[in-house]
């Protein structure tokens, strides 16, 4: 074999053809789909179910009484839809307005103290907000600022910012501010500069940040309950006293309705993300 | 120069706004009551007395065993496994598109819905125990494996195995893909085999960032409340289970004790992150 052949010969030589490897690289393949759709085809199967009883593997007979009762007024559905969400859009469009400054100055600039900044903004994704929100509850009490939606909105912010700030970092350390400076000298002000030049630029890492600080809240759980038990009944509040419940064609409804922002997420995402682009897989998280 | 510094600063003000009054307020305050100390209510001696409470609790050191244990195991099958999912979906396959779909689709699923989904599936009268019945292995539910609220915390992994693979497998996916496949070429025309591109080649190159996602894997799985909650056992629980069951407790002298806990929690879940973040410098620097 001359260098150039054995060179040019292929690395893996089990990439096609049925060899032992390729067959057990399939089933492997085969198993990690399994593994990663398996949680969700009992949950679809109990949302429609109306008795399922061990051992069948599939319900005698099927009913939509699990969605009528998510439907249903009775079953505060809509009112906890209503309570996550007047969180989680105020906690989305403070975050975007503290994240485009904030990323922008942590990707763009050299400053003294900017690690003890990188490294504050980054505590509240190791610190659990289970112990910010058990601190903060206290001083909350003294401004009234416990058991109220602005309570629980202040606490989501911490990690729904802060998120956002390292995702806008990002996009910041690839942006070029050289087409401002052009827009200005040809005349623009800030604010049409921010409009016409800087937003687009930004807009696909901006999209992305806000939908990942809108799940952070929308998914809060304990944090919720500490500042406002009781008072305050999102939607996962809701999904989780239905999980600790036991009615299993409730629950596996509910969490579908749930898991609704998360798949309007993909959708959004993919026309703004592609594979090559690691931001998404970086910062995929709670 | 002057200005432009202050620019920075108004920049980040509204940032660091939240983070102090919400995130280091929220640390400070919870540190004050767990010492004892709240001038506002009278309590104007700090002492340690949560603390030491909790240290001679026999409940507190079989938690934080379960605790340390559960983060531990899940983050390491996580690591192993998205490497090998990471390598598995590296190489050109026809279902690649779908199951870099799959992995990427897992990532915004809330883990409530991920731990409702394993309860369905691993609960003794699940689906995995129908399939059991099926195959004529079991005769009842209770044949099954204890799987969920079980003593092993097997549940929990589980979950968090199902959730972090996908996560922890897509950074992977990403330094194998910006590598390519010169060096491995290299390597082969050098005579090594395909265990020994995967030890002395890619592993070394894929080591850095799947250490750093894992440690956050880490401090993640060793903090959340939810996950242990829904689908873990009543004794021992894990730490901020039982951190949150002494703060809704009715007894209110069992606040300390709660915010003690939930310090103790945030600290040693910074210094896994600080620890690796130490030892990675070091190795660095060594070499």
């Amino acid at each position: 074999m001359t260098t150039a052949q054995f060179l040019t010969k292929p690395i893996a030589s089990s990439r096609s053809g049925l060899t032992l490897m390729g067959l057990l690289r399939g089933a492997a393949l085969v198993l990690l789909a399994l593994w990663l759709v398996g949680p969700f085809i009992p949950m679809l199967v109990w949302s429609f179910a109306h008795r399922w009883t061990f051992p069948d593997l599939l319900p005698k007979q099927w009913s939509l009484e699990a969605w009528t009762y998510v439907a249903d007024p009775a079953a505060q559905v809509l009112p906890a839809i209503l309570d996550s969400l007047l969180i989680a859009v105020p906690v989305t469009l403070l975050s975007a307005a503290i994240a485009i400054p904030a990323g922008r100055a942590l990707g763009l600039h050299r400053f003294r103290g900017k690690r003890i900044v990188e490294f504050l903004i980054l505590a509240p994704n190791i610190i659990p907000g289970l112990t910010v929100a058990l601190g903060i509850q206290i001083v909350f009490i003294n401004y009234g600022l416990d058991n109220t939606i602005v309570g629980v909105i202040l606490v989501h912010l911490v990690a729904s910012m802060s998120y956002a700030v390292l995702v806008m970092a990002g996009v910041f350390s690839n942006y070029d501010p050289e087409a401002e400076e052009v827009a200005r000298t040809l005349g623009a002000n800030r604010f049409q500069t921010f409009l016409h030049v800087t937003f687009p630029a930004i807009l696909p890492g901006l999209v992305v940040a806000s939908l990942f600080a809108f799940l952070i809240s929308w998914d809060q759980y304990v944090t919720t309950i500490i500042i406002a038990g009781g008072f305050v009944k999102t939607l996962s509040i809701l999904v989780v006293a239905a999980a600790g419940g036991g009615e299993r064609a409730i629950t596996a409804a509910l969490s579908i309705v749930f898991v609704g922002p998360a798949i309007l997420f993909l959708i959004i995402a993919s026309k703004y993300l592609t594979g090559e682009n690691s931001s998404a897989g970086g910062l995929g998280r709670r | 120069m002057q200005f432009e510094r202050l620019k920075i600063w108004l920049m980040l003000a509204p940032a660091l706004l939240v983070l102090f009054a919400v995130f280091i307020g929220g640390l400070g305050f919870g540190i004050a009551r767990s010492l004892n100390y709240m001038p506002i209510i009278g309590l104007t001696q700090p002492n340690f007395d949560a603390y030491i409470g909790l240290f001679s609790l026999t409940e507190f050191w079989r938690s934080l065993g379960m605790t340390l244990y559960i983060a531990l195991t899940s983050t390491a099958i996580s690591m192993v496994l998205a490497i090998g999912a990471a390598l598995l979906l590296r190489r050109a396959f026809p279902s690649k598109r779908l199951m870099t779909f799959l992995f990427s689709f897992n990532l915004p699923i809330p883990h409530i819905v991920g731990a409702i989904g394993i309860m369905f599936l691993f609960a003794q009268s699940g689906f995995m125990a129908r399939i059991a019945h099926g195959f004529g292995w079991i005769e009842r539910p209770m044949d099954f494996l204890v799987l969920v609220n079980d003593p092993y915390a097997i549940g929990i992994i589980l979950e968090y195995v199902w959730k972090e693979v996908p996560f922890i497998g897509i950074v992977v996916l990403a330094v194998l893909q910006s590598i390519g496949d010169d060096y491995e070429a290299v390597s082969q025309t050098l005579g090594a085999g395909p265990l020994q591109r995967f030890r002395f080649v890619i592993l070394p190159l894929i080591t850095p960032a799947t250490l750093s996602v894992s440690v956050l894997v880490l401090a993640f799985t060793f903090g959340e409340f939810l996950i242990p909650y829904l689908l873990g056992q009543t004794y021992p629980a894990t730490l901020p289970v039982l951190a949150v069951r002494l703060f809704t407790d009715p007894d209110l002298n069992k606040r300390p004790e709660a915010m003690a806990m939930s310090i103790l929690i945030a600290v040693i879940a910074a210094l896994m992150v600080l620890a690796y973040m130490w030892l990675s410098r070091r190795i660095v620097r060594s070499d």
